[in-house]
C-alpha cells in the first residue's frame, strides 16, 4: 500500500471515528440531561454541524479538491438556498403565529371593544 | 497520454455533474426539514415526538448508516487498490448495513402506524414520515444501485467506466449519511429534548 492509499485510509478510519464520537456526544447530551433548554439544542446542532464538516472532509475529501474549487463552490451556493429555505420559512410562519389571535384573545378583544362602543 | 487525460477530465466532468445532482437533493431535503421544522409543534392532541420517539433504536440506526458510509469509503480504497474481490466485498457488507437500516425503519414505521400514530394523524407525523420516508427511499434506491453495480462489476471486472460509477455511489451514500446526522439531531434528538 502506498503513501496516497495510506493517507486516504487514515483519513477514513479518523472520519469515522470522529462521528462515533460526536453522534455518542450529542444522544448522551440527551438523555443524561446535562444542560437545559435552548443550551442543549445549541449543542446537538452544534455537534451535528462539527460532525458534517468532519463528513465533507474525511469522507467526501472536499478539502483535496484542487483549484478551481467548482464542488466547493456549488456547496456554498446550496448552503445558501438552503439558509434562505428553512429559517425563511420559520421566520415567516413564527411571524403568522405571532399575528393570529386565538379564539379566546379574539372574544376578550371583540367584548373589549364593544364595551367601548364600537 | 493525450486520450487519458481527455477521458480522465471526461470522467471528472459525470463525477462534478453528480454532485451538482447531490446539491439540488440537498435542497430537496431542505424544504422537507423546513417543513416538518414549521409544523413540530402542530400535535392535533396526538402524541408528540416525546411520546413515540424510541431513543435506542434510532441511535442504532444511526450507527448502522454511519458504518456502511464507512464501509462505502473501505469500497472507494480498495477500489483504488484494483482489488476487485475486496471490492465486492466491502460492497456486500455495505448492503448488508443499508438493507438492515431499511429494515429497522420499516419496522419503525409499521410500529408507529399500528399503534394508530400514522401519517393521517396529525400535521407532526405527517411531515416526520414524509421527511424520514423521502431518506429511508433514497436509501433503498441505493440498495437497488449497490445489486446493479456488483452484477456489472462481476461481468466487466474494475474498467473506468464501473469505477466511474462506484466513485459516484460513494458520493451519494455518504451524503445520504449526512442527511441523516441532520434527521437524527433534529427530528429525534432535539424531538426530545
Amino acid at each position: 500500500m502506498d503513501a496516497t492509499l495510506r493517507r486516504t485510509l487514515v483519513s477514513y478510519v479518523s472520519g469515522f471515528v470522529l462521528s462515533i464520537l460526536l453522534t455518542l456526544g450529542a444522544y448522551i447530551a440527551v438523555t443524561q440531561h446535562d444542560f437545559a433548554g435552548t443550551v442543549l439544542v445549541a449543542v446537538i446542532i452544534g455537534l451535528a454541524i462539527v460532525q458534517v464538516l468532519v463528513q465533507l472532509f474525511f469522507f467526501l475529501h472536499l478539502g483535496q479538491e484542487t483549484r478551481p474549487r467548482w464542488k466547493l463552490a456549488v456547496l456554498l451556493f446550496m448552503l445558501v438556498i438552503l439558509g434562505i429555505l428553512v429559517f425563511g420559512s420559520l421566520w415567516i410562519m413564527q411571524n403568522l403565529n405571532y399575528h393570529m389571535m386565538s379564539p379566546e384573545r379574539m372574544n376578550i378583544y371583540m367584548i373589549d371593544q364593544n364595551s367601548r362602543g364600537f | 497520454m493525450n486520450t487519458e487525460l481527455v477521458a480522465k477530465t471526461r470522467a471528472d466532468k459525470t463525477i462534478f455533474g453528480f454532485w451538482v445532482y447531490i446539491m439540488t437533493d440537498c435542497v430537496l431535503f431542505a424544504t422537507l426539514f423546513a417543513t416538518y421544522a414549521v409544523l413540530r409543534n402542530n400535535v392535533a392532541d396526538g402524541p408528540s415526538g416525546h411520546d413515540i420517539f424510541n431513543m435506542p433504536y434510532a441511535l442504532a440506526e444511526t450507527l448502522i448508516l454511519l458504518t456502511s458510509s464507512f464501509t462505502s469509503g473501505l469500497v472507494m480504497l480498495a477500489m483504488r487498490m484494483d482489488k476487485l474481490r475486496l471490492v465486492l466485498f466491502w460492497l456486500a457488507v455495505t448492503f448488508a448495513l443499508g438493507l438492515s437500516f431499511v429494515v429497522m425503519e420499516l419496522t419503525e414505521f409499521a410500529h408507529l402506524i399500528g399503534e394508530g400514530h400514522g401519517p393521517q394523524t396529525s400535521a407532526f407525523l405527517s411531515s416526520f414520515f414524509t421527511l424520514v420516508g423521502t431518506h429511508g427511499l433514497h436509501i433503498s434506491i441505493g440498495l437497488l444501485w449497490i445489486l446493479v453495480m456488483g452484477a456489472f462489476l462481476v461481468r466487466k471486472g474494475l474498467t473506468e467506466h464501473t469505477k466511474r460509477r462506484l466513485e459516484m455511489f460513494s458520493i451519494f451514500w455518504h451524503f445520504l449519511d449526512v442527511v441523516w446526522v441532520f434527521i437524527f439531531t433534529i427530528v429525534f434528538l432535539m424531538g426530545v429534548a
